[in-house]
């Protein structure tokens, strides 16, 4: 005898009679006859899924990923447990497809806002970099794309294969659609779940077997991720024995017009494998009364099999809210998960970021350590869950999570979730919270330093354990990036 | 003349501590200013150095020809006035040497002089921590963090003989120090006594004064300065009391 169907479920049902009828319903835009458009129209259904996918030559296997991805997305709702106050968002307003905009080229630097080209200097980005970033027509010295040529052949040379993730699924479709999906499914929550349907581009990475990359995925990646979109998706394959570094982001400052990002990134890390994947996250944080600014809604995974070892490096200093779990699934039996993070709040900025560590193998490992610091109003949150699997014998894990506060309006706060089903297993958390107090700026003035190269180096001493992680030139950005986001934080 | 104090008041969590203090030091002199507990001497410590919250509510303080109090605290560090503090705070995370290059390539800066690099550096550092029997390890610690009470005092004159200022003023800084290192401390200051440079010891002992022995001893006791005389005023302190 089954139950009645609640309100609920009728509704669902009607919902998917109508979208069958949707999606068996005859394309009404054909399929070619749009192509020129720059920008959807508002509003999400499937019919936009189809568009979007036929847009870009998909084959039928990755629309299908689109269409269940879509069709799972409408029957979930918005995560509330975070620790975030969030304005709602109206996913019907947005658009989910806007052609690459050829940036109008600016004649010199001189055109280019002043403030942009402050921060540049205070990074310390080359001029021929900044030229780039802020869209200025550079002159032959510095070539971009013979850089890019150049850097692509030596990839190509020992089989790496580094694209975009539309070429790489026109180029690569049998390796995309292996691993698409196989760490974060497409079930795996609201903002992963819309990605998985509305995806825009992202990138692509594979080291083939034994191969250690010979380069930063870095620089190359710096100059050209502009125009990626707002869901964007990555996947990094790197085959057994194989050892790759990639960073993501740039530490100059980034503006969008698009306040919702939800990105997917997805790694596996093959037997004996290594991925280190470093993220300086740096988008518009909202103005200092905290209007505008972007909400970054990320999904980061990995898994780890046999001997390998996945190791998340982050430092965020940018967006209004930032809601991700860099995470690792560490399957395989000796196999090893790293998170190290610093995430910044000023101003009215969120931050509601952690890990997952998931030991399911034998002996595996796992270290966390997270920074985070809180100025102005911000509020800052580290939520961790380390889960000990039955048959996880021998697994260890240890965490360190640290919060710096910068004046009294803000706040920092700590969730750290552990479940552990196997009593071998070694579990360590330390956590602590201090003050950056005005006895030691006054110590610090007394000296000649000022205020603000005050907090920077009690700052700078207090992330140096995250930063040695970063590739070397990185790090001298983001500490530089790390003041510039304190800025104004004391008095 | 170096610094000249005239009729200086100052309110703290208003209370008025300084009644109408007046001071005059010239380059070269040791002071010592003295008195009970409650008198001010912290307070005038501090305003010449420019914490906050402490409210200078008339009179002024002229240092090398400048209006000091019109200076931040990094300004009058840059100029020379360096404080030796009671209780010298702990900075985890920044490492000891690193912060005082940090300070010392301000003041250069300042001074119009070129900031010394790495090397550079570490030669002058080695040559003046002898000076305080310190160990090398000391510069490689976090500032003051887990030093004991008498490295962390050490560490104070260590810095003030990197920096060289003019002006210096030592806050209390024989309390908690046993005689042995109440000697050392005393022997770096001695030896970075000298013609150009001033020091203010503020003290409630004379035993420090065994040591460092002053120009002027000055009496403070409710917020002024009620007796100045040479180094046997001291003396005649420790026999008789501040009554």
């Amino acid at each position: 005898m089954s139950p009645a169907p609640t309100q609920e479920q009728t509704r669902a049902t009607a919902q998917a009679e109508q979208l069958e009828q949707i999606a068996n319903s005859e394309y009404k835009y054909g399929f070619t006859t749009d192509v020129e458009a720059d920008t959807f129209e508002p509003g999400l259904n499937e019919d936009v899924v189809r568009r979007l996918s036929a847009l870009k030559g998909e084959p039928e296997w990755l629309l299908d990923f689109r269409l269940k991805s879509y069709r799972a997305w409408l029957k979930m709702t918005e995560p509330t447990w975070h620790n975030l106050k969030i304005h709602a968002t109206d996913y019907n307003a947005l658009s989910y497809y806007s052609a690459p905009k050829k940036q109008k080229l600016l004649a010199s630097m001189d055109e280019v806002d002043p403030e942009v080209r402050k921060t540049f200097e205070k990074l310390g980005i080359p001029l021929h970099e900044q030229m780039i970033l802020a869209g200025v027509a550079v002159d032959a010295v510095f070539d971009s794309v013979s850089v890019a040529t150049t850097f692509k052949s030596k990839l190509a040379e020992m089989g790496v294969i580094f694209c975009s993730f539309s070429e790489a699924v026109k180029d690569h479709p049998e390796l995309v659609k292996k691993y698409l999906g196989s760490v974060v499914p497409y079930t795996d929550n609201f903002y992963a779940t819309l990605n998985s349907a509305v995806f825009s581009d992202g990138s692509f990475v594979y080291i083939p077997k034994g191969v250690r990359c010979p380069m930063e995925l870095s620089t190359y990646f710096r100059i050209n991720a502009k125009n990626t979109g707002q869901f964007e998706r990555t996947l990094i394959v790197a085959d057994e024995g194989s050892h790759v570094s990639y960073l993501e982001g740039c530490t100059a400052p980034m503006r969008d017009e698009n306040q919702l990002h939800a990105a997917v990134v997805e790694l596996v890390a093959l037997d004996s494998a290594t991925i280190k994947y470093s993220t300086i996250q740096n988008w518009y944080p909202g103005d200092k009364n905290g209007k505008g600014g972007i909400y970054n809604f990320v999904t980061k995974r990995g898994t780890a099999h046999t001997n390998s070892k996945i190791t998340w490096t982050q430092v965020e200093t940018g967006s209004a809210i930032t809601w991700k779990y860099p995470s690792c699934i560490l399957q395989g039996d000796n196999a090893i998960g790293e998170f190290y993070s610093v995430a910044t709040t000023n101003n009215w900025q969120q931050a509601d970021t952690g890990t997952k560590m998931i030991h399911l193998g034998k002996n595996t490992r796992s270290t966390i350590v997270s920074k985070g610091i809180s100025a102005g109003h911000g509020q800052n949150t580290y939520r961790g869950a380390v889960k000990i699997a039955k048959g996880a014998t021998g697994a260890r894990n240890y965490s360190q999570c640290d919060s710096l506060l910068i004046g009294d309006k803000c706040g920092a706060h700590t969730f750290p979730y552990l479940e552990i089903k196997n009593s071998t297993a070694k579990v360590e958390h330390e956590a602590s919270t201090s003050k950056i107090g005005e006895d030691q700026i006054f110590y610090c003035r007394q000296r000649g330093i000022s205020s603000e190269d005050a907090v920077n180096m009690i700052v700078s001493g207090f992330c140096k354990d995250v930063f040695r992680e970063l590739p070397m030139e990185f790090a001298v950005e983001a500490q530089k990036l790390l003041s510039i986001s304190l800025e104004g934080s004391v008095g | 003349m170096l610094l000249e104090i005239k009729d200086l008041k100052v309110k703290a969590e208003d209370k008025q501590i300084l009644k109408g203090l007046n001071l005059s030091v010239n380059p070269g002199e040791v002071h010592a200013i003295m008195g009970p507990n409650g008198s001010g001497k912290s307070t005038l410590a501090r305003v010449l150095s420019g914490h906050p919250g402490y409210e200078p509510n008339g009179g002024s303080v002229t240092y090398d020809g400048h209006d000091l109090l019109a200076m931040s605290p990094e300004e009058r560090a840059c100029e020379g006035v360096f404080m030796a503090f009671q209780y010298p705070v702990e900075i985890p995370g920044v490492n000891n040497s690193y912060f005082l290059k940090a300070a010392l390539n301000a003041v250069r800066k300042h001074k119009g002089l070129q900031e010394l690099d790495a090397v550079e550096f570490l030669a002058l550092i080695r040559e003046k921590i002898k000076l305080l029997e310190m160990d090398q390890s000391m510069l490689n610690r976090a500032v003051n963090e887990g030093f004991s009470g008498g490295e962390k005092k050490r560490n104070e004159i260590f810095q003030m003989a990197v920096l060289e200022p003019r002006l210096a003023i030592l806050d209390e800084t024989d309390s908690g120090l046993d005689i042995d290192a109440l000697k050392v401390v005393a022997n770096g200051v001695n030896a970075l006594r000298n013609k150009d440079r001033a020091i203010i010891v503020v003290t409630h002992y004379q035993r420090l004064l065994d040591y460092i022995v002053p120009d002027f001893v000055h009496v403070l006791s409710g917020g002024l300065i009620v007796r100045s005389g040479g180094k046997e005023l001291a003396l005649e302190l420790e026999a008789k009391g501040y009554r």
